[in-house]
């Protein structure tokens, strides 16, 4: 890619001071770095709750904690890592690198993207809020399955207003993506000319616009069915129970995807950069995306092969779910091919990227095997489903994320990040998460349901291990924690314009100056 | 770290004696022709996931290792390549449709519950099982066994490793016959659970208001064991499921023990639904195991002494109601009353009956039609006399008949 800009730098203001900055800023940057130090904290918040459950875990017997509170954390862990780590991480990074990317000055509607982050803060605060009323907080899952979840105490409408908040925020955000993305390219930057990640943001808002209303909507109907006397999901009043998990699904299958497509997007363009090479398949890579998010509407079934649905309804979800693998596996092909017969380099971002490659490959071949429905009575509600999700969204959703702070950080920051304590960071991290849950997949086959605190001793050599590897994981984010002050410190090396070795290639984002500057492309770069 | 370590050490040692002949890292194959097939189908799947794994993966180490720039690697210029493209979207879709026939084959056999030699109803509640022979009026709860609800308390100072199939263990087991299909209706009383012992081959929602169904015919005598897989609240980990299978003639001899034992003590839950007063009482459930010992049970109808009522009413609270309104009756604060000074305790007799027999959806099963009426007048006596109530009240069988 070749782009002929001109920087202007007189009237480049920069921002305002102090605390009011953050507050009211519009910038895109700001609210950037304002989503990714959130989301942050919230991976640290999530991740402690995660150590509550492997303590419990890591002997039979009941250690710590009561069973409700397990419950509780649990339940939180998962929507605070989904909706306060995941989904801001990602929103951040779409701040930060799509106007960058496109050759846009900022996002379309800076004012109301303002608005879409202040909402996040409190969403989660009263989410964690929750944790101290009567009865604790809701602690029927993160999918919040009803008659359960009508049983929980004062948590139970805060719980629900969380949801609504959160998913007011997605969607403003969604919004103010797709018009960016549509509006604001530089000129000749046509949209099969876009970055990858461009493209994985661009669906991806649209399956938030989609699913999220669902999502509120169906939390909506369990508040009037415990509070208005509605009988939605009640069979004594004519609902059904499982058409709460029709519902939910229709959002959460999406919603998984969510959590991946802009990581197929990082990672496609960590790869070329380190493999010095053109991305393989452009736009089989697009095509990919855009199907899957379109497959990603219709096999929500997959997660109630035990509901009971009339065989047709089984066997359709199972034939649609094992189309999804297609385009999965073209993506994987495309990211090897990419780095076949390159000239490879192993800086941490690269490291992560391949983690990713391999790893989320490995929960794909879960995943796979799940959607086989005869199987899946088996597989369920087990700890072999837990591995599988653990390994598409830590060392699938979370990698990419890590390994794009890595890659974007020193045009942030200006500053090279430390790259032996990366390093060590990425082999205690990749190999802590595979001890914690690889073995995870044997406890599932055994027999071990998930959600549970207590188990029967043929588990325990399996779940001491796996406590032991998810302790290691969360104390080396500590390291992540150091390494990523030290650069927003100003504190390190210097890094390049370029900042890798012929990046400029590979993207706008790396023709700019490092640090970025407060406000960029105010005139737009030919981009041909 | 090292403390960390250590102690995986020492715990791997401690359990190593108990445990480690237990521990599978496959599916079971289970004894059913069900469970065969589901895991013939899984290590299907799974080697061509390895399969493809070996491919794909060593691709990948090959070019990590040969593409390496510090190999003075030149990266080559192509980015696309049509041919290869369509190649390996078809192949994998081929893979797939092969994967897809035997699975339908599987998945039609599951659903074929016609046939049956016998049903059991299976109903869920929070936190125990109901197992109804609807052919033969034979119905009973199944809880988690004595040793393994005492070690599993926190603080209870019993190491789990001492107690038999710890957390896997029930006072009353489901005996059903080999080489009959069996038909399991399942239901859920409270919320949702899922009945799932993996020998059999599968798991199932029970879902309140709804009805579904599955079938087993188990090939080998034997113990079987499984959990509730779906999350149910405070006590999912602890309502397992044990399956006995007994050859037919043991199976008829087990089920006429069950009709004689008509009437029983509360807590001892062997009960008829035919007209209970055609049978007397007899020694409980000795076939299927149980190690209790029972208290004789007066016959139903006849009234109750104040302490007959009291000894009743405590292992009905025990089995029944303690999970929610804790065994010290205060209950847990925002979800589950106290039993300790409630107002309905304490207040007029006929709210506290209704409540017990009507429930209070969704966080307490109706009572009507789990406990007699006899079991109602005892628990209810006992709970306006117990955890420091005193109103002194002795509910008879024949109040409860009146509502
Ligand atoms: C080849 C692609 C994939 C297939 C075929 C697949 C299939 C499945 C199936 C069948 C289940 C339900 C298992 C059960 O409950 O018994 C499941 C669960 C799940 N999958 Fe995937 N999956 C794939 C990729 C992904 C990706 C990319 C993500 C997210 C990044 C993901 C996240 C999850 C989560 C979070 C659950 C569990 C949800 C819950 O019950 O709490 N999966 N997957
Ligand atoms: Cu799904």
């Amino acid at each position: 890619m070749s782009v002929s800009a001109i920087h202007d730098d007189h009237h480049d203001h920069g921002p305002a001071k102090g605390l009011m900055r953050w507050v009211t800023t519009t910038n895109h940057k700001d609210i950037g770095t304002l989503y990714m130090v959130t989301s942050l904290i919230m991976f640290m918040v999530g991740g402690a709750m995660a150590l509550v459950i492997r303590a419990e875990l890591f002997e039979p017997g009941m250690q710590f904690v009561d069973p409700m509170f397990y419950n509780s954390m649990t339940t939180l862990h998962a929507l605070i890592m989904v909706f306060g780590a995941v989904m801001p991480a990602f929103a951040g990074l779409a701040n930060w690198m799509i106007p960058m990317m496109i050759g846009s000055p900022d996002m379309a509607l800076p004012r109301l993207n303002n608005w879409s982050f202040w909402l996040l803060p409190f969403a989660v605060l009263m989410l964690m809020s929750t944790l101290f009323m009567e009865g604790g907080a809701a602690a029927a899952g993160w999918t919040l399955y009803p008659p359960l979840v009508l049983q929980t105490g004062a948590a139970f409408p805060f719980t629900i207003f969380t949801i609504h908040i959160l998913g007011v925020s997605s969607i403003l955000a969604a919004i103010n993506i797709i018009v960016t993305i549509l509006n604001m390219r530089a000129p000749g930057m046509t949209l099969m000319k876009m970055p990858l990640f461009v493209w994985t943001w661009l669906i991806t808002a649209f399956l938030l616009i989609a699913i999220m209303p669902v999502f509120a909507g169906a939390v909506t109907m369990l508040l009037t069915d415990k509070f208005f006397g509605t009988s939605f999901f009640n069979a004594a009043g004519g609902g059904d129970p499982v058409l709460y998990q029709h519902l939910f699904w229709f959002f959460g299958h999406p919603e998984v995807y969510v959590l991946i497509l802009p990581s197929f997007g990082i990672v496609s363009q960590i790869i070329p950069t380190f493999s010095r090479k053109r991305l393989f398949g452009y736009s089989s890579m697009v095509y990919a995306t855009a199907s899957i998010g379109f497959l990603s509407f219709i096999v929500w079934g997959h997660h109630q092969y035990t509901v009971g649905m009339p065989i047709e309804g089984e066997l359709y979800f199972t034939y649609a779910t094992m189309l999804i693998a297609v385009p999965t596996g073209v993506k994987v092909f495309n990211w090897i091919s990419t780095m076949w017969r390159g000239a490879i380099t192993f800086e941490s971002p690269m490291l992560w990227a391949i983690a990713f490659v391999v790893l989320f490959t490995l929960g794909g071949f879960t995943g796979l095997m799940m959607s086989i429905s005869p199987a899946d009575l088996q597989y369920h509600d087990t700890y072999f489903i837990v591995a599988h999700f653990h390994y598409v969204l830590v060392s699938g959703a979370v990698f990419a994320i890590i390994g794009g702070v890595y890659y974007w950080l020193p045009k942030w920051t200006g500053r090279m990040y430390d790259e032996r304590l990366a390093q060590l960071h990425f082999w205690l991290t990749t190999l802590s998460v595979n001890l914690c849950f690889f073995p995870q997949h044997f406890l599932g086959l055994a027999g071990m349901p998930r959600r549970i605190p207590d188990y029967a001793l043929q588990f325990a050599e399996f779940n001491a291990w796996s406590s032991v590897g998810g302790f290691i994981f969360g104390f080396s984010q500590l390291i992540f924690c150091y390494i990523v002050i030290r650069c927003m410190r100003r504190q390190g090396e210097h890094a390049s314009d370029e900042v890798w070795e012929g990046a400029g290639e590979h993207g706008l984002e790396f023709t700019l100056p490092s640090p970025a500057p407060y406000h960029t492309w105010e005139t737009p770069p030919n981009v041909h | 770290m090292k403390k960390l370590m250590t102690l995986l050490a020492v715990s791997g040692f401690a359990v190593a004696g108990e445990a480690s002949a237990d521990y599978a890292l496959n599916l079971t194959e289970g004894v059913t022709e069900l469970s065969r097939d589901i895991h013939d189908l899984h290590m299907l799947i799974f080697w061509i996931c390895v399969g493809i794994g070996v491919l794909v993966y060593g691709i990948l180490v090959y070019s990590l290792i040969h593409h390496r720039k510090s190999k003075g690697a030149v990266p080559a210029q192509f980015h696309e390549n049509t041919k290869i493209e369509i190649l390996w979207t078809v192949i994998p879709f081929l893979i797939l449709l092969g994967m897809a026939i035997p699975a339908t084959r599987v998945m039609i056999k599951v659903y074929d519950t016609t046939g049956a030699d016998l049903t059991v109803k299976v109903t869920g509640y929070q936190w125990k099982w109901k197992y109804d022979y609807l052919d033969e009026g034979v119905s009973f709860f199944s809880t988690l066994s004595a040793k393994s609800n005492e070690a599993r308390q926190m603080g209870s100072g019993i190491d789990p490793a001492t107690v038999d199939h710890y957390l896997l263990d029930v006072d009353h087991p489901l005996v059903l016959p080999v080489g009959k299909k069996v038909r399991f209706l399942f239901t859920g009383g409270d919320v949702l659970h899922a009945w799932w012992v993996p020998d059999l081959g599968w798991k199932k929602d029970t879902i309140p208001g709804f009805i579904t169904d599955g079938w087993a015919t188990i090939e080998k005598p034997g113990t079987y064991r499984g959990q509730c897989t779906e999350l149910c609240g405070r006590d999912h980990a602890f309502m397992p499921i044990v399956v006995i299978a007994k050859p037919e003639a043991e199976y008829r001899e087990w089920l006429a023990a069950q009709k004689g034992t008509a009437v029983q003590a509360a807590g001892e839950p062997a009960t008829s639904q035919e007209k209970p007063s055609d049978h007397q009482p007899e020694p409980p459930l000795a076939a299927a195991g149980s190690s209790e010992a029972t208290s004789p049970a007066p016959a139903i109808g006849e009234p109750l002494t104040q302490e007959v009522a009291m000894t009743l009413g405590k292992e009905v609270y025990e089995s029944h109601c303690q999970s929610c309104h804790q065994a010290n009756g205060e209950g847990v604060p925002g979800l589950f009353p106290a039993i300790h000074g409630s107002q309905v305790v304490q207040g007029p007799l006929a709210a506290h009956i209704q409540l017990v027999l009507n429930g209070k959806p969704p966080l307490m099963a109706s009572f009507r039609n789990i406990l007699k009426p006899q079991e109602v007048a005892a628990v209810i006596t006992y709970q306006r006399n117990a955890f420091g109530n005193s109103t002194g009240d002795l509910v008879q069988p024949a109040d409860i008949a009146t509502h």
